[in-house]
């Protein structure tokens, strides 16, 4: 269940230290060895649910700031079709943010928790973000790569050790394709188009490329929690593999699209199917993780705003549902 | 900032003939609201064609450290299946 308020008719769990919490630790790594899936009410050590709380948050978090740069465009969107096509899009980014949120619920945050950390500026979310859409041609690049190396890394998490989790990227994975397919046609066309929009393209290219590739985190020797999240199977792939294989797929795609990639030490490897590819400057991720990218500060003072701006309505929806159950009451 | 408001679990019947399944859950002020923002959430695309709601509170579960007590009785009972009984191939249509 996706809940926490669940009524349980259990015994509580046993404090951590003792020697049953050994024993649980062992049936616990034996279950996930075994492939078994967690469910909320099972037992687990709070190092994991801790892990899958800042992982399950943050993924959430990216989804709706991830509704920011996109929904930039969809006023100027060039015609009603596309208009249609990335307001679905940027619809689904808010789905996503609610089946995430969902399931980190279930693991004992609460929603208003995540909310306040998200506006106070605590939490993080995916550096991509804090990058400016500056023409329609981004909203392609997005579309194509940002979402492109988001499906790379979510695929490996519909098997992940912790049930509502795994079923929630399920269904965003299902929805997933759409957003990339309708990237990749907006290059398509700018590619094919005059040469004022084929330019805008590799523009666009050239901004978002370094971006995506760093949106599978540091390098596996800098990467803190790979190791465990990989014993707990919260990961399937360490970052430099999911980097990997995204630019040995992607490479051929901008290939066809007749559009060059910003590195001119990307080549094929002889004699396989792999990409060799310049070093990443891990300086501006570090920087735009900080706070420090184009866009940080917009994109925080968008949600507060986006939140005050909501409040009289959700005050008013509380109000009202009080008053219809109080006449329900009196009715009785 | 508010509390939250109460969380219900959905549960969607994708076509007629079929029984209602979880997909997940929801915050609302009442069940209304509740139906409202599951259809918005998880039947973006024609995923059902009936939503339940339920607050969460109201759901009792069983409690996995008990799950021994509760299935394994069931375990040693093959007897309820068919494939238990040996019958000679020869017998049709049983």
């Amino acid at each position: 269940m996706y809940t926490q308020a669940l009524d349980s008719l259990g015994k509580d769990c046993l404090p951590d230290g003792s020697a049953d919490t050994a024993a649980l630790e062992t049936r616990f790594q034996e279950r996930v060895d075994g492939d078994e899936k967690i469910e909320p009410k099972d037992w687990m050590p709070d190092a994991y649910r801790q892990t899958l709380i800042r992982q399950i948050s943050q993924h959430a978090h990216s989804e709706i700031v991830g509704m920011l740069p996109e929904g930039n465009w969809i006023s100027r969107a060039p015609t009603l079709r596309r208009k249609a096509v990335l307001i679905a899009k940027v619809q689904d980014e808010g789905g996503h943010g609610m089946y995430l949120y969902s399931a980190a619920e279930t693991l004992g945050i609460s929603r208003q928790q995540m909310m306040e950390q998200l506006l106070a500026g605590t939490a993080k979310y995916s550096s991509i973000f804090n990058y400016p859409t500056l023409t329609w041609a981004d909203v392609g690049a997005i579309g194509w790569l940002v979402d492109g190396a988001a499906i790379m890394n979510q695929i490996p998490i519909c098997r992940c050790s912790y049930g509502p989790y795994a079923r929630a990227m399920v269904r965003i994975c299902k929805e997933e394709s759409f957003h990339q397919r309708q990237g990749f046609e907006i290059m398509l066309s700018l590619a094919r188009g005059t040469p004022e929009q084929r330019q805008m393209a590799q523009d666009a290219l050239n901004r978002w490329w370094w971006p995506s590739i760093m949106m599978f985190g540091p390098s596996d020797g800098d990467s803190k929690h790979t190791a465990q999240s990989m014993r707990w199977k919260i990961k399937r792939f360490t970052n430099d593999e999911l980097r990997q294989k995204f630019i040995d797929i992607t490479a051929p795609q901008a290939e066809f699209l007749g559009l060059t990639i910003p590195d001119p030490q990307l080549r094929k490897q002889e004699g396989s199917e792999h990409y060799s590819f310049g070093t990443i400057d891990w300086s501006e991720f570090h920087a735009v993780l900080k706070g420090n990218g184009p866009c940080n500060r917009e994109r925080l003072e968008a949600r507060q705003k986006a939140h005050e701006n909501g409040n009289w309505v959700r005050e008013a929806a509380a109000a009202y549902a009080e008053k219809q159950r109080t006449r329900a009451a009196q009715a009785a | 900032m508010s509390n939250d408001w109460p969380l219900f679990e959905v549960f969607i019947r994708s076509r007629a003939g079929l029984e209602h399944k979880h997909v997940g859950s929801v915050h609302a002020t009442d069940t209304r609201m509740a139906i409202e923002h599951a259809r918005d959430v998880y039947t973006r695309r024609q995923e059902g064609v009936s939503i339940w709601v339920v607050r969460s509170s109201d759901i009792t579960a069983s409690d996995p450290a008990e799950s021994d007590s509760l299935f394994e009785p069931a375990r040693d009972k093959v007897y309820r299946h068919p494939t238990f009984y040996a019958i000679p191939d020869e017998v049709k249509n049983l």
